[in-house]
């Protein structure tokens, strides 16, 4: 791209960063190497990808970067020159900038406000909110992003939130960007938008670090290619001739399966049935208008839509979490319209929650604790309904531990010390120990590392070739295409068609998400 | 300079629990400082605190009373700040208690075997704080009613109500002819009273030899069976939490209600039982007052007369005990021996009495910020954990399970 020639400051009017290196970093945390001898770097101009899984040491090494962590060892260096960066506001002074995965905006305050936000006033002590917003809208401009600076943040879909984020940093000066697995919470065609303004930062001089696990898209966007695993470099490749398999194997130490196992199964009777069901938001808007459709006993139907289509109010709608206005709900023969959590689990029925540490586990229980969440009223793991049985609940835990390769060291632990994949894995054992007629799962691997995924993959599979009718809904289409027999898009909260997946094409897909319907986008 | 790879766990482990007691100190250091300003020797001060605590056994068995509506009060606290609502409505459900004991004693024939009738008050007043209770418990859970609101609200109506009761109806009718009208009952009839157990230790004192046959040492302090009863209740309270489903259940929907939610527990009936039991406990204090100190109840002085603060008092006390009924067993000893030896401390040095006031907040205020650094600290190490590698747990998260 344009490291050479360029002109030395930034469209934005802050200086360029030209080379920004970490060498030897070390970090050291109580029984744990997270960073071990690590060398970075990023020149201006290039995407830098960091790819690893989770708890390979990406987020402590950008931490370190951006002033949250100092290094025992190492040091940091911008432009040749040693760079000493204790906190957050001495990385913004510097000009580097972190979108966090999580977004750090006050939902109630507007757009410029919330960019606004801890930066000195032009008119202190009174707020200079219009100036603020006239730079926004010239910063947005450069950028080609759609922003409109009196928008309270609340109103925002995650999108355009994320849009808001680069800005801020952008604002602030950052000339190198850090990304925190940006793409997590988008959908493709975001993530396409996110990617158009990547690449006009990098071709004016920005330097960009994207963390991610999503092997394709570091594989489009990046220029290098770092890998961590374990608190280690294993290797620094670019993105030119880099294959996904290679990545994977780096990344996780071994071959990495992206084909699966699929048996054909005979597909049996209807297990679940949605009919009409109609539902409103928690605004009260309405967000399902008559969804309706079949799982059959050895299916697993997909969902596919962009995000905020429906999708979660259907899965609490299914589950009791949330009442239905209209429609119904049928399990096998039942009709379960509008039941408890605790009726539908009896009755055979599991959830895989999509915010899995709000309501999947408690987090402050131990391990065995949430293995427990529904069964601690019935036999083994109580006695006589009334006394908790420990020695038959730790009997249990460890059964689904071992059973699900959980990595934790024991089943007293506490569960928020597990990472994400560990804690899917646990959901999952949990749900799927009561071998459910049928299962709801949503969003199942988002967040979770590959090896993880793989296994809740296979898991899925095996699931239904024991006969459970699957409802899988995601927002990620590879895995939808990789699980699914049969493809339902929702749009608007509507199903706009429903296809098999043996007739599917992302395109095809890609143009339902976006509301036509299967017979006019096949 | 990054200490943390210096920092051992282990150590911490082995201080965490005598946190509070360091707290204690550390606040007692700055009483010391305070009580040398208004020239007073500490010394002499302290020396005080401590014998009008626990320098007799007389002030033993003070403090004891004085611990044991602090401990009922105190293990109801931790029933439902577990259950994830905040009750500070003690005051009132002591009082309704209270009211509920006394009632019943007045109205229960005097042929009453006295086993049943002591059971049948206590159980009125456990009652009572339970409907006190569970009223604002009903209102957060269906109408979404804050409830330090409700349960603040209800303190004012069961003090209102407390004085109109012992103007009217439940006013001694010999007083009542009075010009003066004291608004208080009459004394309860003395099966109502609940038993002292002072000469049950002096023969377990005997039994083990300690005394000689004709000595007295607890026959003639004023100790009854509140203390015993309390304990025992704590115990039960912890098996509660910790055994049973439902106070598996409880915990849980204070953790987190929405997965309980989806874990299929019915999270509004649980709000509601945990500030039924909260205030049934607070209720069952207020019984005890009447039954086992007071033996009558009096409008005289208000609410605080009656409830000596426990209601609030009692909140510290589980905070100090760290929400665990048996950790607030030593708490709630620790803050009847603070009251009681308060009063020879003023006494003595001839400070006023706000100097205890001023002490037991101290206290509070060192143990409270002592608990929040430990947790700070725990959740730095989770931060810690959540940056190592999955399939290497470093030891701390351990040492946090063993907790």
């Amino acid at each position: 791209m344009t490291s050479n020639g360029a002109p030395h400051t930034l469209p934005t009017g802050h200086a360029r960063i030209d080379h920004m290196e970490m060498k030897g970093i070390v970090k050291r945390f109580p029984g744990v190497l997270a960073a071990n001898q690590v060398d970075f770097d990023v020149r201006t101009g290039e995407v830098h990808a960091l790819l690893g899984e989770n708890g390979a040491g990406k987020s402590t090494l950008m931490k370190i970067l951006y002033g949250m962590y100092q290094p025992d060892a190492g040091q940091i260096t911008i432009d040749g020159k040693v760079a000493s960066i204790h906190s957050p506001a001495d990385a913004i002074r510097q000009g580097i900038g972190m979108i966090h995965q999580h977004f750090m905006l006050v939902p109630s305050l507007t757009v410029a406000e919330n960019v606004a936000l801890g930066m000195p006033s032009s008119r202190a002590p009174m707020l200079d909110l219009d100036v603020v917003s006239e730079r926004i809208v010239q910063l947005a401009k450069t950028y080609g992003l759609q922003v409109d600076p009196e928008c309270p943040v609340w109103q925002l879909a995650v999108g355009e939130q994320q849009r808001i984020e680069i800005i801020k940093a952008l604002y602030r000066g950052a000339a190198l960007l850090i990304l925190d697995e940006p793409t997590a919470v988008l959908t493709p065609q975001e993530v396409d938008d996110l990617f158009v303004t990547l690449r006009q930062m990098t071709a004016d001089g920005h330097a960009l670090i994207f963390i991610s696990h999503k092997l394709h898209e570091v594989l489009n966007i990046s220029d290098r290619i770092t890998v961590l695993r374990d608190g280690c470099v294993v290797g620094s490749v670019p993105a030119q001739g880099a294959t996904k398999s290679g990545l994977a194997r780096m990344m996780v130490g071994r071959d990495v399966v992206f084909q699966y196992k699929r048996d054909e199964v005979q597909t049996g009777d209807v297990l679940l049935r949605v009919e009409d069901l109609t539902a409103q938001s928690d605004r009260g808007t309405p967000a399902l208008r008559a969804v309706s459709f079949d799982v059959h006993a050895g299916e697993i139907l997909g969902l596919a839509g962009v995000s905020g289509n429906g999708q979660r109010e259907l899965a609490q709608v299914i589950f009791g979490l949330r009442s239905a206005t209209g429609g119904k709900v049928w399990l096998g023969s039942q009709d379960v319209t509008n039941k408890e959590p605790d009726t539908l689990n009896a009755l055979g029925m599991s959830y895989i929650p999509e915010e899995r540490m709000l309501d999947g586990v408690i987090t402050d229980f131990t391990v065995a604790e949430n293995v427990i969440l529904q069964e601690h009223g019935q036999a083994p793991c109580s006695r006589g309904r009334l006394f908790l049985n420990p020695r038959a609940i730790l009997q249990r835990s460890s059964e689904l531990i071992r059973a699900f390769d959980i990595k934790t060291p024991n089943a007293n632990t506490p569960i928020k010390s597990l990472s994400g994949g560990n804690i899917q894995k646990l959901i999952l054992a949990r749900e799927l120990r009561r071998k459910p007629r049928v299962l709801i799962a949503a969003q199942p691997t988002r967040g979770v590392d590959i090896g993880a995924t793989e296994y809740i993959h296979q898991c899925l599979l095996d699931q239904r070739a024991q006969g459970t009718a699957t409802l899988l809904i995601s927002e990620d289409l590879d895995e939808i295409m990789a699980l699914s027999d049969r493809i339902a898009v929702l749009y608007e909260g509507t199903v706009v068609g429903i296809v098999d997946r043996k007739d599917a094409n992302v395109e095809q897909l890609g143009l339902m998400m976006a509301g036509v319907r299967a017979d006019a986008a096949s | 300079m990054d200490l943390s790879s210096f920092r051992n766990p282990r150590l911490y482990r082995l201080i965490d629990p005598l946190l509070p007691l360091f707290a204690t100190l550390a606040a007692l250091l700055v009483g010391a400082v305070m009580l040398l300003l208004m020239n007073a020797n500490p010394i002499t001060a302290y020396r005080a605190l401590y014998e009008g605590a626990f320098g007799s056994k007389n002030a033993v068995a003070d403090t004891l009373i004085k611990a044991t509506p602090l401990l009922l009060v105190g293990i109801g606290i931790c029933i439902s700040f577990r259950g994830g609502v905040i009750n500070v409505g003690g005051e009132g459900q002591m009082i309704v208690g209270g009211l509920a004991a006394t009632a019943l004693a007045l109205e229960l024939p005097e042929t009453t075997s006295p086993a049943l009738a002591l059971l049948l008050c206590l159980a009125a007043s456990f009652a009572a704080g339970a409907i006190w209770g569970g009223i604002a418990g009903a209102l957060k859970a269906y109408f979404k009613v804050n409830e330090i609101l409700s349960t603040i609200m209800l303190n004012q109506i069961a003090i209102y109500w407390m004085i109109y009761l012992l103007n009217n109806t439940l006013i001694d009718p010999l007083k009542a002819q009075q010009a003066s009208r004291i608004p208080e009952t009459a004394r309860l009839p003395r099966q109502f009273d609940l038993p002292r157990i002072g000469e049950w230790l002096d023969t377990l004192y005997k039994w083990l030899g300690l005394v000689g046959p004709d000595d007295k040492l607890w026959a003639t302090t004023l100790l009854h069976l509140g203390i015993v009863l309390a304990v025992i209740l704590a115990i039960a309270v912890y098996i509660f939490l910790w055994r049973t489903t439902i106070g598996y259940r409880i915990r849980a929907v204070g953790k987190n209600p929405r997965a309980s939610r989806y874990a299929g527990i019915r999270v509004k009936r649980y709000v509601v039982l945990s500030l039924l039991l909260s205030g049934g406990l607070a209720g069952l204090a207020g019984g005890i007052q009447v039954m086992g100190v007071r033996h009558r109840m009096s409008a005289e002085g208000g609410g605080i007369a009656f409830t000596g603060n426990a209601g609030f008092n009692g909140i510290v006390a589980a905070l100090f005990g760290q929400l665990h009924p048996i950790g607030t067993i030593p708490a709630s000893v620790l803050f009847g021996a603070l009251l009681v030896g308060g009063n020879k401390l003023q006494r003595d040095v001839q400070v006023p009495s706000a100097l205890i006031t001023v002490l037991i907040g101290l206290v509070i205020i060192f143990v409270v910020s002592s608990e929040l650094w430990r947790r700070r600290r725990a959740r730095r190490r989770v931060i810690v954990t959540e940056a190592g590698p999955p399939d290497r747990p470093p030891e701390s998260q351990a040492m946090e399970a063993g907790r």
